[in-house]
């Protein structure tokens, strides 16, 4: 299933809304990179309030993505990961090094906000 | 006795139990008053259940022994299980022992024996059937009663368990979007399970974004509770809560550096006041205190 890549404004939101296989990921990850450079973002979302599991591949490519988008000058930020993935993760050694991640959408627009504000004073 | 007698004899013989079990009831019945009495007797010299005035050591012993003669009638322990059940409700949390239990059935049951023993003593063969009879009974009696009353203080220690360990990991909030979690006690690996089931979940509800978990009621941790504690403020920062860890001993401190802690990723603050007022700073309060302070 494709993962809908929302542009708002200065930022690329992508809403998981299912499990998704390791190619549909790598698709998001090719998308998203491509994307950020074609419209200029300055920030990434990436909402995994929909997942039940995070594998090591899943894991990895997210942060994948998180590294490269800032090669392309702009920020990831992943939200919505839920408690008992959160804690799965970690115990598996997944820790999304890193990478920023926020409670919901909301923090995480919140989270950008700010720090794009304070780039432009710098 | 010849080879066809005993062959008759083992043929008949759950039907004479039965019979003599019929008989056994009878007597039981008719001596009912002087057995209890004497039963009574024996409970109070014997210093059992003192926890319970003499009139309901009365009561409760009247509606034992009748059960108690009843299980032996029917020859079921369905009944004396409810009945068991029921009186342990009602007299452990008055503080009755197991013993006290335990051994008031087994002196009922000697008591009884004992009304056999002088009923039948001139016929040592009719008194051995009788016993045959009876004791096997009287045993399952006292197994039932004891094991209900065992299992029913198991469950209220169940019960209890459960509620400390309800209270014993509080999740707080102290100003909005700032949780404390004070942890005092022993950690073991299922409380911190529960622990971190409850931060993570209270970071969720009240969408907190700093955390100060104070371990200063916490003397020492092992290695694997102290790991645990590390992969808690990790899972809790992918929830997007930062973890402040506030008043560690000389041994955790010891501890977390001996299994390698990366201290880039944890947070600690001396004490809680420190930890408190640290994740203000975080969270952009400025706490100054007013000019003139209302008298105390």
């Amino acid at each position: 299933m494709q993962v809908p890549i929302l542009k708002q404004g200065p930022y690329l939101i992508a809403t998981i809304q299912s499990a998704l296989t390791d190619a549909d990921i790598v698709q998001l990850r090719d998308a998203l990179v491509e994307q950020v450079g074609r419209y200029r973002s300055r920030g990434v979302i990436i909402d995994v309030t929909a997942l039940d599991v995070m594998d090591s591949f899943a894991t990895g490519t997210l942060r994948d993505v998180a590294h490269m988008v800032r090669l392309r000058g702009a920020e990831t930020v992943i939200v919505g990961i839920q408690p008992d993935v959160a804690f799965a993760m970690v115990h598996m050694g997944l820790t999304l090094e890193g990478v920023t991640t926020r409670l919901d959408l909301e923090e995480g627009l919140d989270h950008l906000n700010r720090n794009i504000k304070s780039a432009a004073y710098r | 006795m010849g080879i066809a007698e005993l062959r008759a004899e083992s043929k008949t013989a759950s039907e004479s139990t039965a019979a003599l079990l019929r008989e056994l009831v009878a007597h039981l019945g008719e001596n009912r008053t002087q057995l209890r009495e004497e039963w009574i007797r024996r409970i109070t010299e014997g210093r059992l259940l003192t926890a319970m005035s003499k009139d309901e050591i009365f009561a409760e012993a009247t509606s034992v022994y009748d059960s108690y003669v009843e299980a032996l009638e029917t020859r079921t322990l369905e009944a004396l299980q409810a009945y068991a059940q029921n009186l342990s409700e009602r007299i452990i949390p008055r503080g009755v022992e197991t013993h006290e239990v335990v051994g008031i059935v087994l002196l009922l049951r000697d008591v009884l024996a004992r009304s056999l023993f002088s009923k039948y003593h001139a016929d040592s063969r009719l008194l051995n059937a009788v016993l045959d009879a009876y004791e096997p009974a009287a045993n399952a009696i006292a197994i039932t009663v004891a094991v209900g009353f065992v299992r029913e203080r198991e469950r209220i220690i169940r019960q209890q368990q459960e509620a400390i360990r309800e209270l014993s990991t509080p999740v707080l909030q102290v100003r909005e979007r700032l949780l404390i979690l004070p942890i005092i006690g022993l950690i073991d690996p299922l409380r911190a399970r529960q622990l971190t089931e409850q931060l993570l979940r209270g970071v969720r509800a009240n969408r907190a974004k700093l955390v100060v978990i104070d371990i200063t009621g916490v003397a020492a941790m092992d290695a694997t509770v102290a790991n645990h504690l590390v992969l808690t403020v990790e899972a809790a920062r992918l929830l997007g809560a930062r973890v402040i860890v506030t008043g560690l001993s000389p041994e955790i401190a010891q501890t977390l550096v001996n299994i390698g802690v990366d201290l880039g990723k944890m947070n600690t603050v001396g004490d809680l006041q420190g930890g408190i007022e640290e994740a203000e700073r975080l969270l952009g309060y400025k706490v100054v205190p007013i000019a003139e302070p209302m008298p105390a």
